[in-house]
Formats: C-alpha cells, structure tokens, sequence
C-alpha cells in the first residue's frame, strides 16, 4: 500500500472511529477530565477483576494514563485512560462469553 | 492521530471478541471424568498415531524426529541435574525444629509425586504438591518457599525423580466439591483469557507439534508429567506455578496468584485426564 | 561445596567420548535485571581438558555461550582409569578444576 494510501485509509478509520467516540478527542482536557476518566477505567478493570480475568495491557493503559497525568500531559492521560476503559471493558465480556463459549472447544 | 488508533485496538479487540462467541448447540454440563479422560487420551492418540502413549509426557520432543533426538543426547547429561541434587540435598536436611519434610508425607515423601494433587475432603479444596511443601515447612516453623523456581523447583524434582516411571494417579473422590473442582480445573482450561484470547486448549489441544513463533507446541496429554522442567528459555527451573502464570501473561492475562483455586483446580483436571502416564520429571525443555 | 563440573568420559577403541556440564551464569552482560540495571558480564573465558600431560580440548568462550554451558566431544587416545582433568576460569578471575576418571 503506498504512502498515501496507507494516509488515506488510516484517515477515514479515525473519522469513522472519531464519530463513533462519544467523547471528542479533539478539545483539549483538564485534570477533572482525566480523574473522570481514569476512575471509570479503574471501575472497569476491578469489575473484570472480580471475573479474574484483568489484562495486562489494561494495567500498562493504565499506568500510561497515570504517567502523562503527572506529566501533566492531560490529553494523553484522558486518551490513555479511555483505552484502558475499552480493554478492561472488552475483558469483561470475554470473561462473560467464555462462561458458555469454552464448551465448544472441549474434547469430548 | 494517535488516540484514534488506540480506540481502533481496543474496538477490534472487542469485534474479536463477539466473532468469536458463535452461538453453538451446547451439550448440557455432566461431569463424568472417566469418560473425559478417555476421551482426552483418544484424542491425541488419534491424532498421533506413531507415538505412544507413555511418550506423550516428552511434550514436544514427540511431536518432532529432529527435537526428539537432540532431546535424547541432552538426557544423558540434562541441565536440571545440579537443581535435583540441590533438591535431595534439601529434602533430607532437617528443619530447626528437628523435624523434616519426610513426617509431611506418606511413605516419607519418596515415590509419591504420581499422588498429586489430591482433594482433600476436610479442607473441601485440592492440595498440590507444591501447597503440600510449603504447608509442610509453615507447620514446622519455616518461611514458605516462593512457587516459581529454585528451591521449591528444587525439591519437587527431587520428589518427582523418585517417583520417575510411576503412572500419575489421580484419585476424585464420591464428593461434589470434588467434582466441582476437576470442572473448575477443566472450564479453566477451556477457557480464552488475556487479550491475545487463547485458551490453554488454543495452543495444547488445538495445535499440538505445530509452531508458535520458533517453539513446538507441546500436547496437553501428559504436559504435567515432566515438571519440574529446567526451562532454556528461562535459562533455569521453573515449577507448574512458574508455568501457569507465564502463560497467562504470555497471553496477555494478568496472573493469579500461584496456587491460587484456578490454578489448582487446573493442576487437578490436568493431571487426572493424565491418568496412567509415567511421571518423566524433572525435565528439560527448549 | 559440590563441584561446578560434571564430566563422564567414557573410552572405546581408539577413542574417548567426553560429556560435561558445567554449573555457571555465563552473564553476557547484555541483559537486565528487574530493575532495569544491566547484569554485569560473569562468563567463562576458558575451558581446558588435559590428559596424559597434554590438552586435548580448549575452548576460548565468550558472552555468547548459555548458562550452565554442556560440552561433548571426542578426543584419540585415552583408555579406561586414565584420569581427566578439567579446568575452567572466568572473566572475574574465579575458577574450578576437577579430575575424573575415564570409564
């Protein structure tokens, strides 16, 4: 794929995602934003902990949120911290699809 | 640009996620372990017609002629020799009190590692040898050992060495928790965990012999077998705590504790559907 | 305190077969520790087998060779209750020798 292509493509992949965001990425966030964020995150991440089933790249989104937020980087802290919202959610589910799913692959 | 695409791996992470959980006429959930681990054994055997059945527990040095070999020049001098003379050494060296490892267990401790684990019905839990250990060392005083490697891997290769040639025997006693627990073990080996949504069975049941990055995938049929194992990708031993928690982080799941319930209870499915192959530890491993 | 250095040599014919396995870190000095901080190079730098008065094998290592490095080789000569001396000594100045007899 050339360069260009391969610009255009990831453009129209973050409009698409961009409008399916419900939050803009695009005004620059405060501290209250990331603490927001990052508590949702951590809500997350424990609920999915009590299912025993945290990733670790939820914990590394998480410390990456954490880090830019005492950088006070607070765009990348928000950013990083609705990733790690996005992975702690998506382990839930795969903790709940799996309480069915895993019967298919068993040998019997 | 940059949250954009972090929004794009974690939206596919989920479109994965629900491909994957295709609805499917499942059976309803009966325990019946002797009809599992049948099952489990004709499974592989089938699928690896050449190899024997008490060969399974060489992991992947069955399932590759080129391995196998390189494996049986290894044996002769194998790398975890100075941690199973560490082990014998620490077995009969008593603790402050006087007393040893060998009051813990039957017969001593010696030949008995093919027993393990077993559901201990006052507890109403599974115990694996390596809880056995450290409860033993608690009991009398001592500091616990941590699980992974030296000297708890150590002391289960000197106790898996005596017991070399032995069929595993793992006994599910006419109680419920029991049953429940070789479910646990057995839903958890089932289950896809971690971001990369790999089961145990992924690797071990679906691809066993076949290659993930430059390792031989080994087959879950006697895959416990072998422990303790002197592990050249760590350089070291490593005991089945070791084991179980790097395959969740390799698969991108944060471990549980080591001998946490999920993991004994795997320890128990694992080693029952191994009934009837030879204990082959400790062992050595690419 | 136990020897670093397994060895079994065994003489059949004309020929010894010699197998060792020696105990040692072999840090490259490439590698990290859990802190962050580079473990510091800790390898054999020369492995020496001597029979009858003479070398038969020298190895010239560096950080490149694995923990607990196993050796096999083969030399002419030797027979049965000739002894074997082993020796190796590392970048920090350590060393260990033993002697075996081939069987």
């Amino acid at each position: 794929m050339s360069m260009i292509g391969k610009a255009n493509a990831l453009k129209s992949l973050s409009i698409v995602l961009l409008i399916a965001a419900s939050t803009s990425a695009l005004a620059a966030s405060s501290e209250a934003d990331f603490k927001t964020a990052y508590a949702a995150a951590e809500a997350a991440n424990k609920q999915a902990g009590s299912l025993r089933n945290q990733w670790t790249t939820t914990t590394a989104a998480l410390a990456a949120a954490k880090k830019a937020a005492e950088a006070g980087d607070f765009d990348q802290a928000v950013a990083s911290s609705k990733e790690a919202e996005a992975l702690a959610k998506a382990s839930i589910v795969q903790a709940t699809s799996e309480k069915e799913a895993w019967k298919a692959i068993e040998i019997r | 640009m940059r949250s954009a695409i972090q929004f794009a791996s974690a939206a596919l992470a989920l479109a994965t996620l629900t491909l994957n959980a295709v609805p499917v006429a499942i059976a309803a959930e009966t325990a019946d372990p002797v009809a599992d681990a049948r099952a489990f054994q004709k499974y592989f055997t089938e699928k690896f017609p050449k190899v024997k059945l008490k060969d399974f527990v060489n992991g992947p040095y069955s399932m590759n002629e080129d391995m196998h070999r390189q494996w049986e020049e290894k044996e002769q001098f194998p790398p975890y020799d100075f941690s199973l003379d560490a082990g014998k050494e620490m077995f009969s060296k008593p603790f402050k009190n006087g007393k040893s490892y060998a009051d813990c267990f039957p017969n001593q401790g010696i030949g008995i590692r093919q027993n393990y684990p077993y559901f201990d019905e006052k507890e109403g839990k599974v115990i694996t040898l390596e809880l056995a250990l450290n409860r033993c060392r608690e009991a009398n005083g001592e500091a616990p050992l941590s699980y992974m490697k030296d000297e708890m891997a150590a002391l289960t290769a000197y106790m898996a060495f005596t017991s070399r040639g032995k069929p595993f025997d793992i006994k599910i006693p006419n109680d419920a928790r029991a049953l429940e627990a070789y479910q646990n073990g057995k839903r958890y080996f089932y289950t896809r965990r971690g971001q990369l949504n790999f089961s145990c069975a992924s690797c071990h049941v679906q691809n066993p012999g076949e290659r993930i990055r430059a390792e031989v995938l080994a087959p879950a049929l006697g895959i416990l077998n072998a422990m303790p194992i002197y592990r050249s990708e760590w350089g070291g031993m490593g005991t089945i705590s070791r084991r179980f928690t790097s395959c969740n982080s390799q698969t991108r799941g944060v471990p549980l504790e080591p001998q946490a319930d999920e993991y004994r209870d795997l320890e128990y499915y694992l080693s029952y559907v191994s009934n009837g192959l030879p204990i082959s530890g400790p062992g050595a491993r690419p | 305190m136990a020897s670093s250095i397994r060895v079994r040599a065994t003489s059949s014919g004309e020929t010894t077969e010699v197998q060792a396995l020696i105990q040692h870190p072999m840090d490259s000095g490439f590698i990290k520790d859990a802190k962050g901080e580079l473990i510091p190079p800790h390898f054999i730098q020369q492995l020496t087998f001597e029979h009858d008065g003479k070398n038969v094998f020298v190895a010239d290592w560096g950080p490149a060779v694995s923990k607990d490095p196993y050796v096999k080789f083969s030399f002419k000569g030797g027979k049965k209750g000739d002894d074997l001396k082993i020796s190796w000594i590392d970048n920090k100045g350590a060393s260990d020798t033993t002697t075996a007899k081939i069987q």
